[in-house]
Order: C-alpha cells, then sequence, then structure tokens
C-alpha cells in the first residue's frame, strides 16, 4: 500500500517537473533567439543589396547577395588606417598590460612576501576610490602624453580585477612543494616564474590576454579624450564617427543621390561586422579558459 | 604570529629555537630583521614590483592629489599647486546649479532602474541553465548568452541606432508592417532609461549568469540528496537549496551594484545622447566631461566629479556595513 503510494507520487511529481524543465527549455531557447536574431539580421544585412537593405526587405537571411559595403568600406581610407591601429594598439597594449599584471600578481600570491597586504589594500583602494576624469587627463597632460599612441597604451594598463583573478589562480594552482624543491636545487624567484610558473599558468594567461585584447580593441573613450591626430584614431572613434554622429563623408560625385545614400546605410552593418568579427571569431575558442579563468576568480575573489 | 606571516620556510625552523617569553622591543627588532632577510632573499620579487607600483602611484594616486584642484581656481599658468585656493566655491556653485537636481535625479533613476531590472535576471538565468543536463545545448546556451558581453560599446550604440532608426529601422519596420504610426525611440526622453537598460540585460546578462552558475556548481551534492529523498520537486528544490546556497555571492553583487549607483558607466550614456532625450541622459559623469573637457572649466568638474566619487564610498561602505550586519556577507 505504501510502496504503491510513494511510486504513484514520484510518477505524478516527475511528470510536473517534465513540464516544468520543458517550460525551462522553451524560455532558454526563446533566450537564445533573442540574443541571436540582431547579430544574423546584422550580418544579413551586410552581405545584402543596398537597396535591399534600405527598403527593409532583409528580415533574417541575406537578399540579392552582394559584397558592396565591403568593397566601399576598403576604399576608405580612414577606415583601414583604424584598423591597423586598432591592430597594433590591441598587440602592444595586451602584451604591456599582461606583462605588468603577472609582474604584480604573483609576487602578491606567495605567502612569504614581505608587504603582501599592505601592497593588496594598495591596490584595492583605487578600484573603490578615484581621483576622477579631469585630475587624472591632468597627470597624462603633465607626462606630455597626449596625442601619442602611449596614451592608449599606459594609463589604463592594469586592471585591479584581472591583478586579483591571477592571483587567486596563482594561488591555489602552484603547488607549494614546487617551490620548496626548486629553492632547495637554489633555483632564483625568476627562473622559478619562468620555467615553473608561467607553463603552469597557461590558463589564466589566456584569460588575461582575451580580456585585454577585448577591451583594448573595443575602447574608445581614452582615444576620445587623449587624441586629435586622425591618423592615430583607433577603428572605434571612426566607427562612432561615421554611424553614430553620421558623418558618412563620402566623395563619390558620379553616382546618383539615392544610391548614395544607399550605400551609405550599408555601410554601417559592414562596418559593424568587420569590428567585431575578429573578436567574436576567435571567443568560442577561448571560451573554455575564459569560465575557467572567471571561476577561479570568484571563488577566492 | 609576525613571524609566521612573513617568513618563509626557512625562517620559521630558524625561529623553532624561539624561547616563549620574548620583550615587545625585541620582537619587534626581530621582526624588522626577518622583513629585512625576507626582502633580500627574495629581491628579485620586489623588484618585479616596482613598475606595477609606478603605474598605480603615477595613474592612481597622483590623480588624487590633482584633486584638490577642487578647492582651487586653476590657473594654467600657475599650474595646479600654485593656482589659488577657493575652499567649497565650486561645490557651492554645483549645488545651486539649477541641473543639480536634475543630474542626481536622472543619475539615480538610471542606475535604480539597471539594478532593478538587470539584477534579477543573471540570477533567473543561471538557475535555468543549471536545470538542464550537460549536454551540447546547455553548451550552446551557454555560449551565445555570454558573446554579446564581447561587442563594444560603440558597437552596441551603434546597433541600438540602426534597429530604432525612425525610418527605416527595424523596429519601425515591424511597427509599420501592423499599422502602428513610427516612433523616433531615440528623440523620446521617456524611452531613453528604457532602452539604456534593456540594450545593457541583452548584453551582459549572460556574463553575469557566469558567476552565479560557478556559486551553484559550489552547493553541497549532500544537500540535492536529501531533497531528493524528501521528495522536493525540482521547483521546490531550487527554491530551498539552490537560492539559500547561492545567497552570500548574490549579497556580494547587490553590495557591488549598490556601491556603484553614482559611477554609472559614462560611455554608452554619452553615445546615446542627443539633443532630444538630454532631459533624462544628461548624469554626472556626462556632464563632467562637457563642462571639463569640452569648457575647460577644469576645477569645476573637479569639484563635481569629487563629489560624485565622495558619495559613491560612502554608499559602498554602508551598503557593505548593512550587508554584513543583515546577512554576514560583506566584500571585506
Amino acid at each position: 500500500m505504501a510502496a504503491i503510494a510513494t511510486s504513484k507520487r514520484r510518477i505524478k511529481e516527475s511528470a510536473g517537473d517534465r513540464i516544468f524543465l520543458g517550460f525551462i527549455y522553451v524560455i532558454l531557447t526563446l533566450l537564445v533567439i533573442i540574443v541571436l536574431y540582431p547579430l544574423i539580421y546584422i550580418i544579413s544585412s551586410s552581405i545584402s543589396s543596398p537597396a535591399a537593405v534600405t527598403s527593409g526587405r532583409v528580415w533574417l537571411w541575406p537578399v540579392d547577395l552582394s559584397f558592396r559595403g565591403f568593397e566601399e568600406l576598403f576604399r576608405r581610407g580612414e577606415v583601414i588606417t583604424g584598423y591597423l591601429n586598432s591592430i597594433f594598439y590591441t598587440t602592444a597594449g595586451t602584451l604591456i598590460s599582461v606583462t605588468l599584471t603577472i609582474m604584480i600578481a604573483y609576487p602578491l600570491s606567495r605567502r612569504s612576501f614581505f608587504g603582501r597586504n599592505a601592497l593588496m589594500m594598495f591596490i584595492t583602494f583605487t578600484m573603490i576610490f578615484s581621483g576622477g576624469l579631469i585630475p587624472t587627463y591632468m597627470v597624462v597632460k603633465g607626462l606630455n602624453l597626449i596625442d601619442t599612441r602611449w596614451a592608449l597604451l599606459i594609463p589604463n594598463a592594469i586592471w585591479v580585477w584581472q591583478v586579483i583573478i591571477a592571483r587567486s589562480f596563482f594561488q591555489t594552482s602552484i603547488p607549494e612543494e614546487l617551490l620548496e624543491a626548486s629553492e632547495i636545487d637554489g633555483c632564483s624567484d625568476l627562473r622559478f616564474i619562468w620555467s615553473v610558473v608561467l607553463p603552469l599558468s597557461k590558463p589564466i594567461i589566456a584569460v588575461l590576454v582575451l580580456m585585454y585584447a577585448v577591451g583594448q580593441w573595443n575602447a574608445y573613450f581614452d582615444a576620445l579624450i587623449y587624441l586629435k591626430s586622425a591618423d592615430l584614431f583607433p577603428l572605434q572613434l571612426i566607427l562612432r564617427s561615421i554611424i553614430i554622429q553620421n558623418n558618412s563623408g563620402s566623395n563619390m560625385d558620379a553616382i546618383a543621390m539615392v544610391e548614395k545614400q544607399q550605400l551609405a546605410e550599408l555601410l554601417k552593418y559592414s562596418l559593424i561586422v568587420v569590428a567585431t568579427l575578429p573578436v567574436l571569431i576567435i571567443y568560442p575558442f577561448v571560451q573554455r579558459y575564459f569560465v575557467q579563468g572567471m571561476l577561479v576568480g570568484s571563488v577566492k575573489g | 604570529m609576525l613571524t609566521k606571516r612573513i617568513g618563509g620556510i626557512v625562517l620559521e625552523k630558524q625561529l623553532a629555537f624561539k624561547p616563549d617569553y620574548v620583550p615587545d622591543a625585541k620582537r619587534k627588532a626581530s621582526y624588522w630583521r626577518t622583513a629585512r632577510r625576507n626582502i633580500k632573499k627574495h629581491w628579485q620579487l620586489h623588484l618585479l614590483v616596482i613598475p606595477p607600483i609606478l603605474f598605480f602611484l603615477i595613474f592612481k594616486y597622483y590623480p588624487m592629489l590633482n584633486a584638490v584642484l577642487a578647492f582651487k581656481d586653476y590657473n594654467v599658468i600657475k599650474g595646479i599647486w600654485g593656482s589659488p585656493w577657493v575652499g567649497f566655491k565650486h561645490f557651492q556653485l554645483f549645488f545651486e546649479n539649477p541641473q543639480f537636481w536634475t543630474l542626481v535625479k536622472n543619475t539615480i533613476f538610471l542606475s535604480g532602474y539597471l539594478i532593478l531590472a538587470g539584477f534579477p535576471i543573471p540570477i533567473i538565468l543561471a538557475l535555468m541553465i543549471n536545470e538542464i543536463r550537460a549536454g551540447r545545448f546547455k553548451k550552446f546556451v551557454q555560449l551565445v548568452s555570454f558573446a554579446p558581453y564581447f561587442i563594444s560599446t560603440v558597437v552596441m550604440v551603434s546597433i541600438i541606432m540602426l534597429f530604432l532608426a525612425p525610418r527605416l529601422g527595424f523596429a519601425n519596420v515591424v511597427l509599420n508592417y501592423f499599422g502602428f504610426e513610427s516612433i523616433n525611440f531615440l528623440g523620446e526622453p521617456g524611452m531613453f532609461r528604457s532602452i539604456y537598460v534593456w540594450s545593457d540585460i541583452w548584453q551582459t546578462a549572460g556574463y553575469n549568469a557566469v558567476i552565479y552558475l560557478a556559486a551553484l556548481a559550489g552547493v553541497d551534492p549532500t544537500l540535492y540528496e536529501a531533497a531528493k529523498v524528501d521528495g522536493a520537486s525540482r521547483f521546490q528544490k531550487i527554491r530551498h537549496v539552490d537560492l539559500p546556497g547561492i545567497v552570500p555571492t548574490i549579497v556580494i553583487i547587490l553590495i557591488l551594484n549598490v556601491g556603484n549607483v553614482m559611477a554609472l558607466g559614462f560611455e554608452k550614456v554619452y553615445l546615446l545622447q542627443n539633443p532630444l532625450n538630454l532631459v533624462n541622459s544628461e548624469i554626472i559623469a556626462t556632464y563632467v566631461y562637457r563642462i571639463g573637457l569640452l569648457n575647460a572649466n577644469y576645477s569645476f568638474a573637479t569639484a563635481v566629479g569629487l563629489f560624485n566619487s565622495i558619495i559613491n564610498l560612502v554608499l559602498l561602505l554602508t551598503v557593505n556595513g548593512l550587508a554584513k550586519r543583515l546577512t554576514k556577507s560583506s566584500i571585506w
């Protein structure tokens, strides 16, 4: 009697659970669609014909496949310059940032490091209080970095959050025994970092590289306030001026007015694709490392 | 105690002979001696941290000194330190400014809306993702929901503008299709906050959910077994095991959110601004930029920025203290 009752109840519950689970699947599928749709729409528009885009005929897939937008894009000097500049800023900035972050995060992870707690407080305080926009601008100006490439590489080189994540990784993933063994063998600290710590820290280095690189590639604010010459502008600033401020700045005199407008509209979609694709292509391959790194950071952070 | 905190392995061995009673002065001396020995032994590590420390001193701490500009009338020729002191003049000017309350209101309303709408969604998303079986679908959901986080602010705003464009934007094409009039979304001050907040949720919910997913992975598995034995349904399990398990994480994220109410991101607001929606979209950060860098009114803008930083700090400390008392979880 009792057995029947319990088994009955279990079946009933699992039916309710199954409906609940089905409901979750439906909602998650809807969410995936909501996230993906705008992205697909923009990619599709970028490879449709100018007329199809401006008459609102693109709904999901490309209409009248054409690459006019991209052709036009690469005919423009400012876009190419912006692209090359962004590649430079991303490479150099990431290199500087990752190096500096590891230089401070590793010593902070060593329990025997003298002044560790004080140093930790010294850097975390900058997370909750800052001098503000103008005082920082004055420092950069005082160092004569305004309108130089350095202004985008140095003033924001270290993110405290990245230091905290890297430090917790080193603390939890580099076994103390390795350090003891290498100390007995007379290995110096730098040698230990180079031949033991770094090879063991590939996941966290991947996370640091990804975060700094994406940050640098996507940044526009520092460029907006520190740069004046157009030949130093990163891609994001060019994007802003063409799409958001609507300075199409085109000089296609021979083309009819309507077509010119259509092309200007199409150009916006192509620009978005060109500016975002590098990041979105790399992302699925490094996502595994990324989630790992975030987990490490949040466990001890 | 002290030796343990600073000493390495070798130090502890040497101090093993130490008698129980050591006079204070002597202990202090030995503290500095071990410190010196430690630095000497690990000089390479201490050398390594010098460039990062310089970075923080120059680009984070020196600006804090520069913030005295707020109490001076900046004069280009005399420089920051030579300019005359004016006390709280700029603060007073700001408080008496007719725009003052509008700026504070806009900043708090936008932040508040963002927290109210944006805070629960990643939690719900994480709980839902946690329910489904590990497999391709789960991976796909995580991959997709995370992706918009990598879109830059400029591109995000470009997408918003293209979708909401008055004539050819997707939203208006759909409206027209169903026979409605077109709306100039970005020109309506009343719509500004919703556009900002919901596009932000679209972009960051998946990213923010990862933290909760990590917390959920750390919930004690025996609790699930107990819940199963007690015949709990999926929903009851979420309500009584999952949620209580991630409360500490929720509290910490909430503290950080509320503590940053005044430090609302400048970039996206600035890009979404136009003369039509400025009534609701001018926040303290954009005002500082406009007054300070565009109008070169350095002292006044510094005062406004400083006011903002201090309010923010006070808020963070208050919320943290409250959370400590109420839930025993805090950031420090």
